[in-house]
């Protein structure tokens, strides 16, 4: 029950085909309530991701992730630059040296990625962003840790979390980022920024549900 | 869309490649990551002074790279925030010993890229000051939101910073003038069009053709109102009514009045503007010392305006009139 260093390179090759999928869905949510670039932008870093795997392969799992993370800060600008960077470097922080990661390692590393997270965005939960996807998510690992489930159930509950997180930005009005501006007129769309972050959780359920 | 590029993902290095052959007696740019710098960066012992953002609203920040102004500029990609990587080359790139003055605009994105880059070059031992702008009355709420957006100030401040690091004044000097600028600008935009992101390939939102938007930001975030097309001296009203009253100015002062173009809107239509904004500005007791009108920070091809007021004392006028050789401004030399 644990996800070696080659299933954690699968999940990062899986995201770059999944954002690279869902380019213009996200762009569509970004258009109705911010700048039209998520979409473009996430593909463009994490197409960028993917010219480094060869230079990740035979590293450790913290590397790998830190990698992904200062890739993903060099190339995809905007706000979700730093935050996904920050998420990633966080995350590669705490599993430094790691071949292979536990339920622990993986909700200790998500705990560090959304404070992380919190601390460069300054968003709270309910200012309809990323972190009303991720907080949900990481809940759900600690009531999994808590309750003994094995990591692919675990994985399985996050994802599930992230995705009622990021359905339950529908209703908010935006208090961060560009789609602040728009006030009431934000509510009734979903925040891109926790879509992608469902997306990306959910890819990791998908791609370790034997893990 | 219509548009005169070779592909959308192309616009930005095509655009950098054509300063490099344009300019070559100002400016340098430095490829991946990119940055516009002087060309004879570093100077010893001169603050240098920064800024980025998104591309999209030539001729800032690139422009207004050059004598008396920016020592550099990132670009990032059409209206999104450049990479720390590429501030933090730009910092290395112009620091001569004195420190660097980040000035960025109130945006999500480029506050966060700078503050990293910011982070990494003071762990490289150089002194950094950021300072923000943040003059668009447009944005009412600003508890609740990112803020009040970073518009037609911006221009202005990198003009009197870049004098006055000239002058060879010390950061914190430097970061006072920015800070001036930020305490006594206000602005506030519209627009009769969207403009369309290359690499989206339609328009940003729809605006009906009778129609326009009163306080737009310069990435067509919406604005206070939506409302039928009036006359330019309605619409000059409706800009300049909320500056005025939001501005810490009384009776007698003196100002620059800045009429700026979207990108799409003409200079004959600009002078109809200021005409009137001149008028609304003398009956408020202000008296218009110094002025400029152009295209000089845009959203792509959007037809539209914004008004920018700053409130100028005797140091200000000085900085303003200081000589400057860039591609958008250029006096004095």
């Amino acid at each position: 029950m644990s996800i070696n260093r080659d299933e954690a390179l699968e999940w990062i090759k899986a995201c770059v085909e999944i954002l690279g999928e869902n380019r213009d869905y996200l762009t569509q949510l970004d258009a109705a309530i911010g700048d039209a670039d998520h979409g473009a932008n996430m593909d463009r870093g994490f197409k960028a991701v993917m010219g480094k795997i060869p230079e990740m392969s035979d590293k450790d799992i913290g590397t790998i992730f830190k990698t992904v993370g200062m890739t993903l800060l060099s190339t995809v600008g905007g706000a979700g630059g730093p935050l996904y960077g920050t998420f990633f470097i966080q995350a590669g922080m705490k599993t430094a040296g790691k071949m292979e990661l536990s339920l622990e390692d993986w909700t200790s590393a998500m705990d560090a990625a959304l404070s992380g997270i919190v601390m460069r965005g300054k968003a709270e939960l309910g200012d309809k962003t990323m972190v009303d996807a991720l907080t949900p998510a990481l809940n759900a690992l600690k009531q999994a840790m808590t309750d003994d489930l094995p990591l692919n159930q675990a994985l399985k509950n996050s994802a599930e979390a992230a995705r009622e997180g990021m359905v339950g930005t529908i209703p908010l009005v935006a208090r961060k980022g560009r789609a602040s501006y728009l006030g009431e007129r934000s509510a009734g769309h979903q925040d891109p920024g926790a879509t992608s972050s469902y997306l990306i959780l959910k890819t990791a359920a998908d791609t370790w549900s034997n893990s | 869309m219509k548009k005169l590029i070779n592909k959308p993902d192309d616009v930005v290095m095509e655009e950098l490649q054509g300063i490099v052959v344009a300019h070559p007696d100002l400016v340098k740019v430095h490829f991946n990551p990119n940055f516009v710098v002087r060309a004879d960066a570093p100077i010893k012992g001169k603050v240098g002074v920064i800024s980025g953002g998104g591309s999209g609203h030539e001729p800032m920040h690139g422009g207004y790279v050059g004598y008396g102004m920016l020592d550099a500029a990132c670009p990032g990609a059409v209206f999104t925030s450049p990479t720390p990587d590429q501030m933090l080359e730009a910092t290395k790139a112009v620091n001569g010993g004195a420190g660097v003055l980040h000035i960025v605009k109130n945006y999500t994105g480029d506050i966060m890229n700078f503050e990293m880059a910011a982070d990494l070059a003071r762990a490289e031992g150089i002194e950094v000051v950021a300072i923000v702008t943040d003059d668009d009355v447009a944005v009412q709420d600003s508890l609740y939101t990112a803020g009040r957006r970073g518009v037609g100030s911006t221009v202005l401040a990198e003009k009197v910073c870049g004098a006055a690091a000239e002058q060879l004044r010390s950061l914190e000097q430097v970061a006072d003038v920015c800070r001036k600028v930020k305490a006594w600008g206000r602005s506030m935009g519209m627009a009769l069009t969207s403009c369309t992101v290359p690499h989206v390939g339609k328009p940003t939102f729809d605006l009906p053709e009778d129609e326009m938007e009163i306080g737009i930001g310069i990435h067509g975030e919406p604005g206070r109102t939506r409302m039928k097309v009036k006359s330019a001296d309605e619409i000059t009203e409706m800009l300049m009514e909320p500056i005025i009253k939001d501005l810490p100015f009384k009776h007698g002062d003196e100002v620059l009045l800045f009429v700026n173009s979207m990108g799409g809107t003409p200079p004959i239509e600009l002078y109809i503007i200021y005409r009137k904004a001149y008028e609304i500005a003398q009956k408020s007791g202000l008296k218009v010392v110094r002025n400029l009108i152009g295209p000089y920070i845009t959203s792509l091809e959007m037809a539209g305006c914004s008004i920018t007021m700053l409130k100028m004392d005797d140091d200000l006028l000085k900085l303003w009139d200081f000589p400057v050789k860039t591609v958008g401004l250029r006096w004095g030399m």
